[in-house]
């Protein structure tokens, strides 16, 4: 597998899959039914822009609450922007669903297009039913025409390519008779059978022993490559990103606080992160080399995520961030193009910026954040 | 460091036993365990392997029907051994707190939410004695060694903290009596991973701060790895191997330590090596016979499926339960070792 081409493969063609534009979500919080002020906005999602291409591998990181999963559902039309668009090869999908304007894909084929595994397999699998029922309804539902012995014929030949053998011991089963591994594979064999587009993985293997994250994460390479699907792969272990994401050649996303704050290649974030952020998340993620030195001081002036509800003005990281001077708490940086596909919302990408003469934030000394003044590099 | 051997704590074939109508199901098996003073010992296991109950065993703390046997010294720097086991309520009582402290996984479940931060450590204070006064002063000053705002923090309902402020007030509080021992069952798990390394270097701080020695039990081997000054790994309800964290990285002697670093994703090792293990673990009511990491050893031959292995010695510090230990190296190659290797050259 030559893994670096995919994308840029991808990005060659003229039109992406799934397209974001300046999408953002605001959740609002009312605080009671006599509560007449107004109410609080959770920004979950604000301001991104991302383009999913076909068979292309987007994996989303952050911490949880910042959005990774509220992205990756408006990704797939699960979640209604409250600003921005998303489109479907070319198609609005939210003007499919309300049938504004000229509805070129309906939205009926968009749904079956873009498809979810959820975290928790075991609560998303009906417990009174087979597997063979539970993966037999898609079937019936978008394929009426089918005869019952192909749709039969056709279950067993999924659960059979996702490894589950003898197929029609496991047809049998019932939910709670199946490990988490075989739940998550049939969740991946049941939004598999609508010979989806873009399948979203939030959180899939995340909830599976250490030791089969990574065949679970092999099946659904696998399964990729053999039915040309596109993945968001959320996760908040940079290890399992790095994993799913560089094996097919697709790019890592890092969220913080609702925004994404720097997208590119898989081997790029890793090796050579460019966001302070993406270095702070690079540091918390455990590596086995031996002899590497103990844990050192977190990278971080504050180990705590500000409220989603008010989020710091400016550059949202500058509260937490080492690198943070004056100017980040004024204006909020764009998006720099590091390099092909490769995009960084930091001023530090620019050498011209008057970030560089902007003084250092300098923290309530009682915070301890004056130890991390000198964070090295 | 540790080689001279200055035990705080000592467990001497611990046996927990749950009888069930479908069997006897054997949940911790005749365990052995040193757990030197000042030092971090990390403890390593899958789900369902009885690493969970053996930090309960440590407390004498295993819930009923389950029958703990076998013989749990802990030495205390100034009085005489005290016998775990044969302890009263009473002393059960005085020294679960204040020379063993124990932090569970899941702060909320561990705090009563109908009660202030507050309210917990002066409950915890007065239950044992202690001054209030002085006791709060050491709390507000273990809240602030934790990154926390004390007073914020000490107002506050557990449910108004966050995940991870609500994991470092529990740990300010099982400290606040200032035990000697704590004894942490991952203690970080359902954690943002960030928040789990943050923890974990303020943890260092706080050993060396409060001259603590720690138990740190998880399933997170890489996690733990980052802290520990000696590892040991349970498999299927026994300890299998134990040694320096470093032996263990370097030169894990066990096949199913081996083949539990090969399977951990990583980001400094190759894509291409990484494989998960065959097999599934053992039901604790049916525990394979001989060694029971045979059904899935690559190495296991008849005298494994026979005789249950012994500890050998592979150094000083170093011992592991199998009969091909000299082999595993072999058998079961590192993936992170040629990593390692490139990234010494590009430095």
């Amino acid at each position: 597998m030559s893994s670096e081409d995919t994308t840029e493969m991808a990005a060659g063609q003229s039109e992406p899959l799934v397209s974001l534009e300046d999408v953002e979500v605001h959740f609002e919080e009312s605080q009671g039914i006599f509560d007449f002020s107004e109410p609080e906005v959770v920004r979950a999602v604000d301001g991104v822009d991302l383009d999913i291409f076909q068979e292309d591998v987007v994996a989303l990181v952050g911490e949880s609450g910042c959005g990774k999963t509220t992205l990756g559902k408006t990704c797939i039309g699960l979640q209604r922007p409250t600003g921005g668009s998303v489109k479907y090869r070319g198609q609005d999908v939210w003007d499919a669903k309300d049938g504004k304007g000229d509805v070129e894909i309906p939205y009926k084929d968009i749904r079956r297009s873009l498809q979810i595994i959820h975290q928790d397999p075991g609560s998303s699998l009906n417990p009174n039913r087979r597997v063979m029922k539970i993966l037999e309804a898609p079937l019936k539902r978008w394929q009426s025409q089918m005869s019952a012995g192909d749709r039969r014929g056709q279950v067993l030949a999924m659960l059979e390519e996702v490894g589950m053998t003898p197929p029609d011991d496991y047809a049998g089963r019932y939910p709670h008779q199946l490990s988490g591994g075989e739940k998550q594979r049939v969740a991946l064999v049941r939004a598999l059978l609508m010979d989806p587009d873009l399948i979203l993985a939030d959180e899939a293997v995340s909830a599976l022993d250490v030791s089969l994250r990574v065949e679970m994460m092999d099946l659904m390479l696998d399964l990729q490559d053999k039915f040309d699907t596109s993945f968001v792969f959320v996760s908040h272990d940079l290890s399992n990103a790095r994993y799913f994401a560089a094996h097919s050649g697709g790019r890592i996303g890092v969220m913080y606080l609702g925004e994404l704050v720097e997208i590119g290649p898989a081997e790029k974030i890793i090796n050579n992160p460019q966001h302070p952020y993406t270095k702070v998340l690079r540091w918390a993620t455990p590596d086995l080399a031996p002899g590497s030195e103990g844990s050192d001081k977190p990278p971080v002036r504050k180990i705590d995520i500000p409220d989603p509800q008010n989020p710091p003005p400016g550059c949202r990281f500058h509260t937490r961030c080492p690198e943070a001077r004056q100017v980040c708490m004024e204006q909020t940086p764009p998006e720099y193009e590091t390099e092909k596909l490769h995009e960084t919302k930091c001023f530090r990408e620019d050498d011209s910026h008057e970030y560089w003469s902007s003084p250092q934030i300098t923290d309530d000394a009682d915070e301890g954040g004056d130890l991390y003044s000198e964070a090295d590099d | 460091m540790h080689n001279t051997s200055d035990p705080i704590l000592e467990l001497r074939n611990t046996e927990v036993v749950f009888e069930m109508s479908r069997g006897v199901s054997r949940v911790l098996d005749n365990v052995d365990l040193n757990i030197q003073r000042g030092e971090i010992l990390g403890i390593v296991g899958e789900s369902g392997s009885g690493k969970s109950m053996l930090a309960s065993a440590m407390l004498d703390a295993v819930v009923d029907p389950g029958v703990l046997s076998g013989q749990i010294t802990y030495y205390p720097d100034d009085r005489d051994p005290v016998n775990v086991l044969g302890l009263s309520d009473e002393e059960l009582r005085r020294l679960r707190w204040e020379d063993i402290s124990m932090v569970f996984q899941g702060a909320m479940s561990s705090f009563n939410p109908t009660m202030s931060v507050k309210g917990h450590f002066v409950e915890t204070l007065e239950a044992h004695d202690y001054d209030r006064e002085e006791g709060m002063d050491r709390a507000r000053q273990l809240l602030a060694d934790l990154y926390l705002d004390p007073e914020r923090v000490l107002q506050s309902y557990p449910h108004e903290l966050s995940g991870g402020m609500r994991q470092r007030a529990l740990i300010a509080l099982s400290v606040v009596l200032e035990p000697d021992v704590l004894v942490m069952d991952e203690p970080t798990a359902a954690l943002d991973l960030l928040m789990q390394r943050s923890i974990l270097s303020l943890l260092e701080g706080l050993k060396e701060k409060y001259d603590l020695t720690m138990v740190f039990i998880t399933h997170d081997l890489p996690l733990v790895a980052e802290l520990a000054d000696r590892m040991s790994v349970m498999y299927a309800f026994e300890l299998v191997e134990k040694g320096s964290t470093e032996e263990i990285l370097r030169n894990a002697a066990h096949p199913y330590t081996r083949a539990l670093l090969n399977s951990t994703p990583n980001l400094d090792a190759p894509l291409s090596e990484m494989r998960s293990i065959d097999g599934s673990a053992p039901d604790p009511v049916n525990v394979p016979e001989g060694c029971s990491y045979h059904p899935r050893c690559p190495l296991a031959d008849e005298q494994c499926t026979a005789e249950s292995p012994d500890f050998h010695q592979v150094s000083e510090t170093h011992d592991v339960e199998c009969f091909h230990w000299e082999d595993a190296s072999e058998a079961i190659p590192f993936n992170i070792e040629q990593a390692t290797a490139e990234e010494g050259e590009v430095q």
